[in-house]
Order: C-alpha cells, then sequence, then structure tokens
C-alpha cells in the first residue's frame, strides 16, 4: 500500500519497531520502554513471542502504540501511564495493575485482578475476566466484553465498570465511590452495595464508554447501575452482622 | 466492750485487674471493641534480658573514644543496581502520612537525613514534605495502594513490599473519620470523614509464588535500580524470612508486637504476634541455613530504645534496626509539657495512643491545622537527630568495650540473658550458665 494512502495508524503500524522476545530479554524491552521521551519517533512498537511472558511493557510513561502479538502473563502493561497497549492475546493477572492513564485492549481473556487499582485510563477485555476485576479500583474505566467472575469491584474506590456479560458472586463488595454497570445477571451483590437508578447522566456515561471501548449495538439503557449503599462508611455496632 | 473481727485488707483479682475491668465497663457501654495506636504494652521478654559480657583476659576492648568503630551498613546489594548506603544502623519506619501530619513527616525527614540514614513513607503515599526533606526514602508499597503511582515509585531510593506489621499480623490499616481531611482524602482517592479500613491483603497477588512475580515487575518498572524491601509481622520468622528471599528481596523486614501502629483493636495488637526479641534468632536462621546471612539483608523493628537495643539486636545477626513509636517520642509525642491537655482527654502523658482519633495535643497523631503547627519540623528533625546521635554512640560504647570495630561485628558470643525465657528466644546462655534452652537436647 503506498504511504500516502495509509491511515495514521497503519503508517505508524508500518514503522513500528518490532521487538522480539524470543531474541531479547524482557529487561531489554522494558528498558527501551522506559527510555523515550517526549516527541520521539519511536511511537509504535510491537512486541513479538510474549509467550506467557510477565510485566510485559510495564510502567510506559509515553503516549506510544504497543501491539503484543500474543499471550502474556502477570502484570502486563502494569501501571501503564499514557500509551495504547493491545495484547492481540489473552492475559494473566492483574493485568493493567495500577494504570494511570493510556488504554489497554485484551484481545482474548483475562485472569483475575484485571485492572487492579487502576487510577486512570481506559482497560477493554473483549473475552471474560477472571475474579477480582476492578479490585480496589481507584479511578480507571474498565469494559468487560463478556462475564466477570466473583468478588469483582471489591473495596472499589473510583471509576466506572461496565460489563456487558454477567458478573459473579459478591459484586462490589464494601465498595465506595465507583459506578458498576452489568448488562446481563449479577450473581450476588457483596456488603453495602446496591442496585442503583440508571439516571440520564449514567447512560450517557456509559454510552461514551462503549463508544471508546468500540462496542457497537448495544444499548446504554440495557444496564442496571450498582453502587455503595454508603452503609458501612463510619463504623456502628449495629452494622457489625454486614461484614 | 464489744470484740470486732479485724478486718481483711481488700483485695483485688490479678486475673480482673483494674485496667481489665474498666475495659469490661467500656465493652458494655459502647458496644465497640477499643481501638488504639501503639504496640503491645503488656510485659515482654525484651533486649532488657540480655546483657553484654564486655572484655576479659581473652576479649581485649577498644579505646572508647580513640579506635574507630563503624557504624554503616549497605542495604540491598543482592540485585538492586543502587543499594542504599547508610551511615547509622537504625532507620525510620514506615508511618503513614494521614496517621501523622505533614509537619511530623517533614521532621522525620530532616531527621534521619541529618543522621545519614533513610525513612519510610507509608499507608497514605508519599508527601512532597517527607520526600523533599528525606534523602533516602524508602516507599512502602502496600495493599491499599493509597496513593500509588509509578512516578512516586521511581523518585523513591527503595521499595518496601508491606506483607505485615508486627501490631497486627494479618490486619489492614484503619484511619477513622476525623483524621480524613481533604488533603488526606485525596491522597487515598476517598470520601472525607469516612472510617477508613485499608486492606489486609494485596489485591493483585496471594502467597510467595506471586510475591515473586510482583517483585520482578517492581523491580523492570524501575529498571532493576531499587532495593526491594519485604515488610513481615513477627508472625512465622523463620518461614516468612525464607520465602521472602525465595520471592528476590534485598532486604526483610521483621516487625514484632511491640513495633506501633497507627490505630487498630487493642485484642489485636496485645494477642497476635510474637515479641521482637522471638523473631530474630529464626530470621537469621533462615537467612544462615540459605546461605543468604550479609547477602539479604534483615532490619528487625519492634520496642527499639537506646543504643544498648540496636547492639544487642545486631550482635544477634541482624543487618539494621527501625524505629517508630521511639522516633515520634523524640519529636514530642508523650512530652509531659501537654499533661493538662492529656489529662482532659482522659489520659496521661506517656500512655496516651488515641492517635486515631486526631486530637493529639503534640500535633503529631493529627491533621488538625491548629494542633500540627505545634510541631516546628526543624527543631524536631533535630531533636531525632540528636537521639539517633546518641544511641549510636551508646551501640559504639558497647561494641568497643567487646572489642569490636563495626557494630556489625557483635555476635551472640556476647552476650547472655536473664531468664530462661530470653535465653531460649534469643539462643544465648542464661547468665552464669552454659545453658541454651532447647540446644543440645535440653
Amino acid at each position: 500500500m503506498p504511504a500516502n494512502t495509509m491511515s495514521k495508524a497503519e503508517r505508524d503500524q508500518s514503522h513500528a519497531r518490532v521487538f522480539d522476545l524470543s531474541q531479547h530479554s524482557l529487561r531489554e524491552l522494558n528498558q527501551a520502554l522506559h527510555k523515550l521521551t517526549p516527541g520521539s519517533n519511536e511511537t509504535a512498537w510491537e512486541v513479538l513471542n510474549p509467550k506467557g511472558s510477565h510485566s510485559v511493557a510495564v510502567g510506559v510513561d509515553q503516549p506510544v502504540s504497543i501491539d503484543v502479538r500474543g499471550s502474556v502473563g502477570y502484570y502486563c502493561a502494569g501501571m501503564n501511564d499514557g500509551a495504547a497497549i493491545t495484547v492481540h492475546g489473552s492475559a494473566g493477572p492483574g493485568v493493567g495493575e495500577n494504570m494511570m492513564s493510556g488504554s489497554i485492549v485484551i484481545k482474548g481473556d483475562a485472569s483475575q485482578y484485571a485492572g487492579a487499582t487502576g487510577r486512570g485510563g481506559l482497560l477493554v477485555i473483549e473475552g471474560n475476566a477472571s475474579s477480582r476485576c476492578g479490585i480496589s479500583m481507584k479511578g480507571i474505566d474498565i469494559v468487560v466484553h463478556g462475564n466477570i467472575g466473583h468478588m469483582s469491584a471489591f473495596m472499589a474506590q473510583s471509576g466506572n465498570l461496565v460489563v456487558l456479560g454477567d458478573a459473579g458472586d459478591a459484586l462490589g463488595d464494601s465498595i465506595y465511590e465507583a459506578r458498576l454497570f452489568v448488562r446481563g445477571k449479577v450473581e450476588s451483590l457483596g456488603a453495602d452495595c446496591i442496585a442503583k437508578e440508571m439516571r440520564p447522566e449514567h447512560l450517557e456515561l456509559v454510552q461514551g464508554l462503549l463508544d471508546k471501548a468500540g462496542v457497537t449495538g448495544v444499548k446504554a439503557s440495557e444496564f442496571k447501575r450498582y453502587g455503595s449503599a454508603r452503609k458501612l462508611y463510619n463504623f456502628n455496632i449495629d452494622n457489625a452482622d454486614a461484614y | 466492750m464489744t470484740y470486732r473481727n479485724p478486718p481483711t485488707t481488700p483485695r483485688k483479682s490479678a486475673t480482673f485487674d483494674d485496667y481489665t475491668l474498666s475495659e469490661i465497663r467500656r465493652a458494655a457501654a459502647t458496644g465497640i471493641y477499643d481501638i488504639r495506636g501503639a504496640g503491645a504494652k503488656r510485659k515482654l521478654p525484651h533486649f532488657d534480658d540480655l546483657l553484654f559480657l564486655g572484655a576479659s583476659i581473652s576479649r581485649y576492648p577498644l579505646e572508647g573514644y580513640r579506635e574507630r568503630c563503624d557504624t554503616s551498613v549497605v542495604l540491598g546489594s543482592r540485585h538492586a543496581r543502587k543499594p542504599i548506603e547508610l551511615k547509622i544502623p537504625i532507620t525510620i519506619a514506615g508511618m503513614s502520612f494521614g496517621s501523622l501530619s505533614g509537619p511530623a513527616k517533614e521532621a522525620l525527614g530532616r531527621g534521619a537525613t541529618l543522621s545519614g540514614t533513610s525513612t519510610t513513607t507509608g499507608d497514605g503515599g508519599m508527601t512532597e514534605e517527607e520526600r523533599g526533606h528525606s534523602k533516602t526514602l524508602v516507599y512502602q508499597y502496600l495493599p491499599s495502594r493509597y496513593g500509588m503511582n509509578p512516578r512516586d515509585l521511581r523518585r523513591a531510593d527503595a521499595i518496601e513490599v508491606v506483607v505485615g506489621q508486627g501490631a497486627k499480623p494479618g490486619g489492614g490499616g484503619m484511619l477513622l473519620g476525623q483524621k480524613i481531611s481533604d488533603r488526606v482524602a485525596e491522597m487515598r482517592t476517598l470520601p472525607k470523614g469516612i472510617d477508613q479500613r485499608s486492606a489486609s491483603r494485596h489485591p493483585d497477588w496471594t502467597g510467595p509464588d506471586d510475591l515473586e512475580i510482583k517483585i520482578l515487575e517492581l523491580r523492570e518498572i524501575t529498571d532493576w535500580e531499587k532495593p526491594i524491601y519485604v515488610k513481615v509481622g513477627g508472625a512465622r520468622p523463620y518461614y516468612d524470612t525464607a520465602l521472602a528471599v525465595k520471592a528476590g528481596a534485598d532486604v526483610v523486614v521483621v516487625d514484632g508486637m511491640q513495633g506501633g501502629t497507627a490505630a487498630t483493636q487493642e485484642v489485636f495488637i496485645e494477642n497476635v504476634g510474637q515479641p521482637t526479641l522471638a523473631c530474630i534468632r529464626p530470621a537469621v536462621q533462615a537467612l544462615q541455613d540459605l546461605g543468604m546471612h550479609r547477602k539479604v539483608h534483615l532490619i528487625v523493628s519492634g520496642g527499639i530504645r537506646n543504643g544498648a537495643d540496636v547492639a544487642k539486636a545486631l550482635a544477634l545477626g541482624v543487618d539494621a534496626v527501625s524505629i517508630g513509636t521511639a522516633a515520634l517520642v523524640a519529636l514530642g509525642d508523650n512530652d509531659p509539657r501537654w499533661e493538662a491537655e492529656y489529662n482532659a482527654l482522659g489520659t496521661t502523658a506517656g500512655a496516651y495512643d488515641d492517635w486515631h482519633e486526631g486530637r493529639d495535643p503534640a500535633g503529631i497523631t493529627t491533621q488538625d491545622p491548629e494542633l500540627m503547627k505545634r510541631v516546628d519540623p526543624i527543631a524536631a528533625g533535630r531533636r531525632l537527630a540528636n537521639y539517633l546521635k546518641v544511641m549510636t554512640l551508646e551501640a559504639q560504647t558497647i561494641a568497643r568495650a567487646c572489642g569490636k570495630n563495626s557494630l556489625h561485628n557483635l555476635e551472640p558470643e556476647d552476650l547472655v540473658a536473664l531468664s530462661i525465657e530470653a535465653a531460649a528466644m534469643a539462643g544465648v546462655p542464661l547468665a552464669g550458665t552454659n545453658w541454651i534452652p532447647g540446644k543440645n537436647g535440653f
């Protein structure tokens, strides 16, 4: 394809710096990513042969795109701050943990603790997510095309979790101010988590997140909202049975 | 004249003593357990139960003020590209901004820096005050992950993965509503004024195999620069130390039950975990069994008060100690000058431990803008530095008397114990005997 007919993304992709983990070490990859400075021309990266490696592309703090061709182990894209990272495979536990900003897309499924303690940015899981998705989230947006496992959004403090499928047991246990939107059924709600009314601002919020996550054919009105009853915010002995 | 039987003296129960009775009455009135700060207050076998032998015909001393006695220590040289180099083997333990005021955190940083040692963040993230005033700052990686971000991770000098702490092994932090000010709430991403209970488990790893992978992630994010500490409460010191080594720690921190907390249940503080003295030898033994003693470094904390405690801990095989409660006292905590105000709170100087209530007359464990003005960070930092200097001189005095030209050359053979319990825990002979309980079949 002639260069002048390519989209910017395609052009970037064609100049991607390819990093083969069967040829180079994980440490070399992460250090090369950390050496990037604002304005670098190396804005597109492709990681080959991850083969379940842990800590792939962790701590990246520049707005580059990284395509990981294959499945990854624990903590892929951990503490991401600005990069757009796509995993063309499945992700092990703790994908995108403590993300600050940027985006992460998992084309396959994600294991436990996806997006744990994330503070910002968007995590999209196109498959299913296992237990404790969004645990202790602190501002991240998470969109899961499939289902999520038990104890998801445990102690979730802030941010939005949108689930197109079903949620497992004890959703939102001990939740603070995070907002949960589930389209399918919820197996059970955790302590202090209740169903709430979908007001116009929530419909708008969910629609915006669906759009950002590239979801089509699904309406925001199909979701139910869950959040904190705020009954356990200040300790009261008469609520002790709720814990 | 009528005869009266002589009365017996009123006798209080040793089991149901005044404190116990008051606690039963308090529980019955309020329906909630007692929450307080600090560490175990009960009498425990401790460093006071050990004595140094000093020099004799077979061991000759060093001149007190002339011959060098090295106090420096390097921590974290196992894997880290930039290990921590400290002038003294006494560090400042993790205490959170939130629990402590901003000026108190600044004072800790100033005092530590003047003394050539490190200070540590806590369960509330890193503040500019402490980063700015701490030459060497250890950044705690806690279950709550309040304020955690890669920028602070990279501007830390070491990272301490906190698994537990001595006051409450198995418990999370607690910060009650009155201390959740706007600034604290923002740093923790929480609504203002709520009772905040930190998680007791890390959200994204469980067990030693996961910990190994988590440490790998932290190393990768920081390009293998920073020493990684793993801090555990004094629960199972042999196995916890061995597992931390296996997981790749550069430094293991073991915190005994006298180690303080900002706030937790009294029943937890006094009944869960082991005394500091009981933790040291198993932790050292684990390192020796793995051939990692002095390669993976050991820090012990919980009830360290003076240079003798420092010297005794080092003689038992640790590389450095850490102080929390004692450092707060040096800043001005529980100072009798505020006695009238302690009385108004129903307590007395020396016993004040309701740190969670945020009404600390000394202005240290508070977020009240007026109270915190009572801490002058420069003067308080100077007091901490003075105190650290005295502790160091005391430890050197003992080491020289034992003929050692470095604090780290002190050894268990320099010690005897005053009680059977302390002898068994420390693995040193009962004074006047060659008996080490538990050794050689006895």
